[in-house]
């Protein structure tokens, strides 16, 4: 489904080479976390495979194609097919819990009668069916995080991106967004998850990707988190 | 685009609206400011333009003849004057009427009916009052007259005086301030208009300036240009269309306050020219509302669009 081949990644103006020489292929319905320190390289791959930063040498395909061809609307429609949660939430301030969610599919050009039937359905999903008329800032931590994947899973994405998205949450509900996650891989969803916190990838359980300055050290199918310390 | 789209597109600039109030309600009052200086503008500088006229319609040259001179005599010597291309029109007051017209604007004072009264007869001559196509071209005309009186015969008897020469300097004056007051109306109606509209258009980038981390998750949403760029184009059409309103009507205490006080200077009642021209100057500050609306917000978006 995702393939990295041979990328490297220099940012401008800036000697640091943040990726070198990614060999890595990730297969539908997989679940990876990628971990290391900051500065590892974890958020650059997710902005590779954004499609927001382009990569320097080599390529990253999705479903063969190359994601640095892709025209404007081209990554727009691919942006669609993908969904992401982040650490700092990013939604959208002055849209309630129920607009942030129908907005991805009000782009995505869905029927209104089609939001009105999904919407519900992922609030459920993700329990925040109490608070649709809700704003951002009057949510925790937690429950902007259950939002955030509400609105990336509504799509029904083949591919759904966390980047850090416990890193700001306290342990229960770190736990919570990652029994979500779990609960939408098994749906069939492929999901990539970054993160440093260790006792969410030794509850996972999964294949874990380790990266340390730029480089894969370790990829392991049942990984638990080691990391060289520093 | 289809319909779907663009009536979620204006719902959520509605929202937008609504919702982000206190950054729409100091961007209309930006927008009021520049739409009120404008109508400011327009308003004086139409006024400036009346009063001018008016100004200048009150120059005339009178040619004052001698008493008992024939009216067949002034009557010919006004078709000459006629001719004149310089000339608009010309008026011919008989002796008769000069001294109807003169008890008139003498009816207050005694004194001067009473020595009138003892004169017996009428002591004035019969007038010609001769109004120019340009106030620049009275001199001209003066000239004129002097050729016209010389070829003439025993002009000299005939010709009291010509009254330009006693109004030359006056004249003169006159014509370098109007020119002045209208060159110099033109400048700021341009000058303010400019910085108004500059204000106006920072004013709406800065309010999208502070709406980039919500156009930055639009897109990673996958939200095309449309759906980004469209609402804050319709928040420009709304603060537009607001705005407009409310200087349309912020200008009716202001005009009449206005003409009130203003009328006898200028000659033209502000408020009475502000209501029969109500639709026209609001049509022009709704167009000039939603124009810069759209324009400053299309402008502003464009640079979160990029990819």
């Amino acid at each position: 489904m995702i393939e990295f081949e041979r990328v490297s990644k220099v940012y401008p103006y800036t000697d640091i080479e943040a990726l070198h020489g990614i060999d890595l292929t990730i297969k539908e319905g997989d679940f990876v976390s990628f971990v290391g320190h900051s500065g590892a390289g974890k958020s650059t791959l997710v902005k590779l495979l954004l499609g927001e930063e382009r990569p320097t040498e080599g390529s990253v395909l999705f479903q063969n194609e190359d994601i640095n061809s892709f025209s404007h609307r081209e990554i727009n429609n691919y942006r669609r097919n993908i969904g992401i949660v982040f650490q700092d939430f990013r939604l959208l301030s002055n849209k309630t819990v129920y607009e942030n969610v129908a907005f991805a599919m009000e782009v995505a050009g869905k029927t209104d009668e089609d939001i009105a039937d999904d919407v519900p359905y992922v609030l459920e999903l993700v329990n925040l069916q109490d608070k649709p008329n809700s704003f951002p800032h009057q949510l925790s931590g937690g429950e902007k995080q259950r939002l955030a994947i509400a609105r990336a899973i509504v799509n029904e994405p083949a591919l759904l991106i966390a980047d850090e998205p416990t890193g700001n949450l306290d342990p229960v509900s770190t736990f919570e967004i990652i029994d979500i996650l779990k609960k939408i891989n098994k749906l069939g969803t492929t999901v990539v998850l970054t993160t440093h916190n260790t006792g969410v990838i030794d509850a996972l359980k999964k294949r874990v990707v380790t990266l340390e300055k730029g480089k894969i050290v370790r990829d392991d199918e049942h990984g638990s988190y080691i990391i060289a310390k520093k | 685009m289809n319909f779907i789209d663009l009536r979620r597109i204006i719902k959520s600039g509605f929202q937008n609206f609504v919702r982000n109030s206190f950054v729409s309600l100091s961007s209309i009052l930006i927008m009021v400011i520049t739409l009120a200086v404008a109508t400011m503008l327009l308003l004086s500088r139409t006024v400036l333009n009346i009063a001018i006229a008016d100004l200048e319609n009150k120059v005339d040259v009178t040619v004052f003849f001698d008493v008992g001179v024939d009216e067949e005599r002034i009557l010919g010597l006004k078709s000459e004057v006629d001719v004149i291309p310089e000339v608009a029109s010309s008026e011919y007051i008989s002796a008769t009427q000069a001294l109807v017209d003169f008890r008139e604007r003498h009816k207050d004072d005694e004194l001067t009916l009473q020595a009138l009264d003892e004169l017996g007869g009428n002591p004035l001559g019969a007038m010609l009052n001769i109004k120019a196509n340009n106030p620049e071209d009275y001199a001209q005309i003066a000239v004129a007259l002097g050729d016209v009186g010389a070829l003439s015969e025993s002009s000299i008897q005939t010709i009291d005086k010509i009254n330009y020469y006693q109004n030359e300097q006056v004249i003169e004056r006159l014509l370098a301030i109007t020119t002045g007051a209208r060159t110099l109306g033109t400048v700021l109606v341009i000058v303010l208009s400019i910085i108004s509209i500059l204000i106006t258009l920072n004013t709406i980038r800065l309010t999208i300036y502070s709406a980039r981390d919500e156009i930055s998750v639009m897109r990673l949403v996958g939200a095309g240009t449309k759906y980004v760029r469209g609402p804050f184009v319709v928040e420009g059409i709304l603060y537009g269309l607001v705005s407009s309103v409310i200087t349309i009507i912020l200008f009716f205490p202001v005009t009449l306050w206005l003409g009130e006080r203003l009328t006898l200077f200028f000659g033209v009642n502000l408020h009475e020219y502000y209501l029969s021209n109500f639709f026209q100057i609001f049509l022009i500050l709704l167009v000039v509302g939603i124009v810069l609306g759209i324009i400053s917000s299309t402008i502003a978006v464009r640079r979160y669009l990029k990819r």
